[in-house]
């Protein structure tokens, strides 16, 4: 679930509040948006896709909240790693949309569950 | 009744409510919903469209990426790609409609392509369109249905149909959660593309649906179809959202002890890992996959690999703790019956698309997931859309017309204590979740069950009116409420195994059940059995 907004980042472009389907932030006082709702958060990842200044931390849990420290996850450079990887934005040149690839990787998994009968009994090739 | 700019109207704005007079109404903007609008809108109608979240990032597609059945037309391929799942399906489908929705996927894929979609190309630069990146395509989807001249509600959920007084559909009226208040639109055909029912259990994008379409269409007397084909479970690490299950077909599973599960597989053997799951936490490791894959795995679906990052383990060399998740007819295959090509609803004026209506046509009884279905909501999508502003152009000026409201449970009052939707989503979720009751079924079980369910319903429908704060909650986990029923009702019919309906006391297909079951009904739940089209049409012949 969304966890941490690095306020020194936000530019309080309020992209967040629009975007997140499950209108978890509300826009703050001071400017920045407020984790109004978290557990309303649906762990999408969107809120961090659309915020250009890589200030959202979305935790990996779905069903608690865990506890996030601000230094550590600047440290881990996880911040705006999501939407680097996905192709967005300035990125779209270094990370091209490489979606496609599941057909390889859908065939590879047919052939991996033709293959090795003998350990994997009762393969019928379901998705 | 046009007006000069093809838009829909506002036609008041008084505190506390936003009036729209529209041609259509599409309720929901996955892809699904997108496709219908820019469709109705291409037809000559002023659209309106709402949904719950915000077009373009809310949704199963938006946030998960579809393959979709994307097959090039060559007779050869098209009939392979027809065969290949008939039998999985439990020969429920319809060949007439899996090559309509061939050939539209088709047409509409390149489409995608003409508006600007970034399908890569393969080595030798043949373009690859067989699947779409979510995030990226949806984006694209809500662009086209602002250019198409559709009036977009965000974060505005539906609560309930308008209806007139000849029972034809009016129009809907709904919150805007942003806004604090609430709006109504009168509009000659509606479309419901609401998504499916997954139930609250967090699987990937998909906590907005929670089957509000399914109710409010059942409000206005609309049908059900293959609802007990509906209990879809997908792989997931255990303290994470990201449902993709194909990746697993390269992992070992393994108990507490770190023994081989035997029999444990994401294909064919996840019956065995939800067994295992029952006596104690059960661990994946993708361990059969190679270096290239690996690779190609992370470059095609990067949010696959989030909940590894960041919690620092690497999937491929380490165990971790899997779950299965509910994808009710996210994955199944159930939903809104449609009666005719334009996916026209049993109630005049209501049409369906995508999730929110029946996969059964080309999916029969296995899931549409890895590929159909996003066909399908594209395909379907763009027929209700036609449909809906075909049926608008027909029904000329509607002024003058009374409309009612059709909504029920959570909106009407009662005489009970005022209903708690998270309690309520609670108390159905004990129902629908287990495996015991509903991967895994049988008469006994689920004969209790819904007893309990029953008795849910109608504490719910005799509860107060919800207030401002709770009344989407009320109205969500009265929908899932609504569609257990539905599903429990409809599995205890089909008495027989066939796609991915499993009884314990039935285990194998039965011929007698080579049929369709249709369901509806809110204080009391019915099922009756329909042939398939491909039997009529042998009777006729005869
Ligand atoms: C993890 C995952 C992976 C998948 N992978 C594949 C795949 O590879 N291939 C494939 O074919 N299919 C796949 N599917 C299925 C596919 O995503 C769906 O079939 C598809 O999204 C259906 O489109 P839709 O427009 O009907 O619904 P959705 O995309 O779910 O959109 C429904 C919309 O309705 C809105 N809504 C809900 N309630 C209301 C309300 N009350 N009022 C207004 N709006 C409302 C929601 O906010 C949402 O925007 C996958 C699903 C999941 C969960
Ligand atoms: S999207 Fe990012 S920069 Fe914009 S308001 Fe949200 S957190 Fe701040
Ligand atoms: S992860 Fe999804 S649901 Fe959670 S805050 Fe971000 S956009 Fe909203």
């Amino acid at each position: 679930m969304i966890e941490l907004i690095v306020a020194e980042r936000c530019t309080d472009c309020g992209a967040c509040i629009e975007v997140c389907p499950a209108n978890v932030l509300d826009p703050g006082r001071d400017g920045l948006p407020i984790l109004a709702r978290v557990e309303d958060c649906q762990t999408c990842f969107m809120c961090e896709l659309y915020c250009r200044a890589d200030a959202i931390y979305v935790a990996p849990d779905c069903d608690r909240r865990v506890s996030v420290s601000k230094d550590e996850v600047l440290a881990s450079g996880r911040l705006g790693q999501y939407r680097k990887h996905s192709g967005w934005d300035e990125w779209a040149e270094h990370f091209p949309n490489e979606q496609w690839l599941m057909e390889a990787v859908f065939r590879r998994a047919a052939e991996a569950a033709a293959q090795p009968k003998a350990r994997k009994p009762g393969v019928t090739g379901q998705k | 009744m046009t007006n000069s700019s093809g838009r829909a109207e506002k036609l008041s704005s008084s505190a506390g409510s936003i009036v729209f007079d529209a041609d259509v109404l599409v309720l929901g903007g996955g892809p699904a919903g997108t496709w219908a609008a820019i469709s109705a809108a291409e037809h000559g109608a002023r659209v309106v469209l709402a949904d719950k979240g915000f077009c373009g990032t809310s949704g199963a597609t938006a946030a998960a990426g579809t393959g979709v059945w994307y097959v090039d037309p060559v007779p050869e391929r098209r009939e392979a790609a027809m065969a290949s799942r008939e039998k999985l399906g439990g020969y429920l489908q319809d060949r007439r409609w899996m090559a309509r929705v061939l050939d539209q996927t088709y047409a509409q894929s390149n489409q995608l392509a003409e508006w600007g979609y970034p399908y890569p190309a393969d080595e030798d630069g043949k373009p690859q369109r067989n699947s779409l990146q979510g995030p990226e395509y949806m984006r694209l989807m809500r662009k086209r249905t602002k250019q198409a001249g559709v009036t977009i509600l965000d974060h505005s959920p539906a609560l309930e149909l308008l209806v007139d007084g000849n029972g034809v559909v009016a129009g809907a009226a709904g919150l805007r959660r942003q806004k604090g208040d609430r709006w109504a639109v009168n509009a000659k055909a509606v479309v419901i593309a609401t998504g499916g029912c997954a139930f609250l259990s967090k699987t990937l994008g998909s906590n907005v649906l929670t089957g509000d379409g399914y109710l409010l269409a059942a409000e206005a007397g609309a049908e059900f179809t293959s609802m007990e084909f509906s209990n879809a479970y997908a792989i997931s690490p255990a303290f994470g959202s990201v449902t993709k299950t194909l990746f697993y077909s390269w992992a070992s599973f393994t108990d507490e002890q770190g023994s081989v599960i035997p029999g444990a597989s994401s294909k064919g053997g996840r019956s065995v890992i939800a067994r295992a799951l029952r006596k104690g936490p059960v661990y994946a490791q993708l361990d059969q996959a190679q270096a290239e894959t690996q690779r190609h795995m992370r470059a095609s679906q990067p949010n696959f690999f989030l909940p590894f990052d960041r919690t620092g383990i690497d999937p491929f060399t380490e165990r971790f703790p899997i779950t299965l998740r509910l994808e009710g007819t996210v994955r199944g295959t159930g939903g809104l019956r449609i009666v005719d090509d334009s996916c026209a609803t049993t109630v005049p004026g209501l049409y369906a698309a995508g999730d929110a209506a029946t996969r059964e046509l080309i999916c029969g009884g296995f899931t549409g997931s890895g590929s159909h279905n996003a066909a399908w909501a594209m395909s379907s999508g763009y027929w209700a859309g036609q449909g809906a502003a075909e049926f608008a152009r027909q029904l000329g000026t509607t002024i003058g017309r009374q409309a009612f409201r059709r909504g029920t449970v959570g909106l009407r009052s009662g005489s009970g204590q005022p209903m708690h939707g998270g309690a309520l989503a609670r108390s159905v979720q004990d129902e629908v979740f287990p495996y015991e009751l509903n991967y895994f079924r049988e008469a006994g079980r689920l004969g209790d069950s819904l007893r309990r369910l029953d008795g849910l319903w109608s504490e719910a429908s005799n509860a107060a009116a919800s207030d401002e704060q709770e009344l989407l909650r009320a109205r969500e986990a009265a929908a899932m409420l609504a569609t257990a029923r539905w599903m429990y009702r409809s599995a205890l019919a089909r008495q027989e195994s066939r796609g991915m309906h499993r009884r314990d006391d039935y285990p194998e297909p039965d011929d007698r059940y080579l049929h369709l079951v249709t369901t509806g009904g809110l204080d009391d739940v019915w099922t009756s059995a329909r042939p398939l089209v491909s039997a009529q049409y042998s009777e006729a012949a005869e």
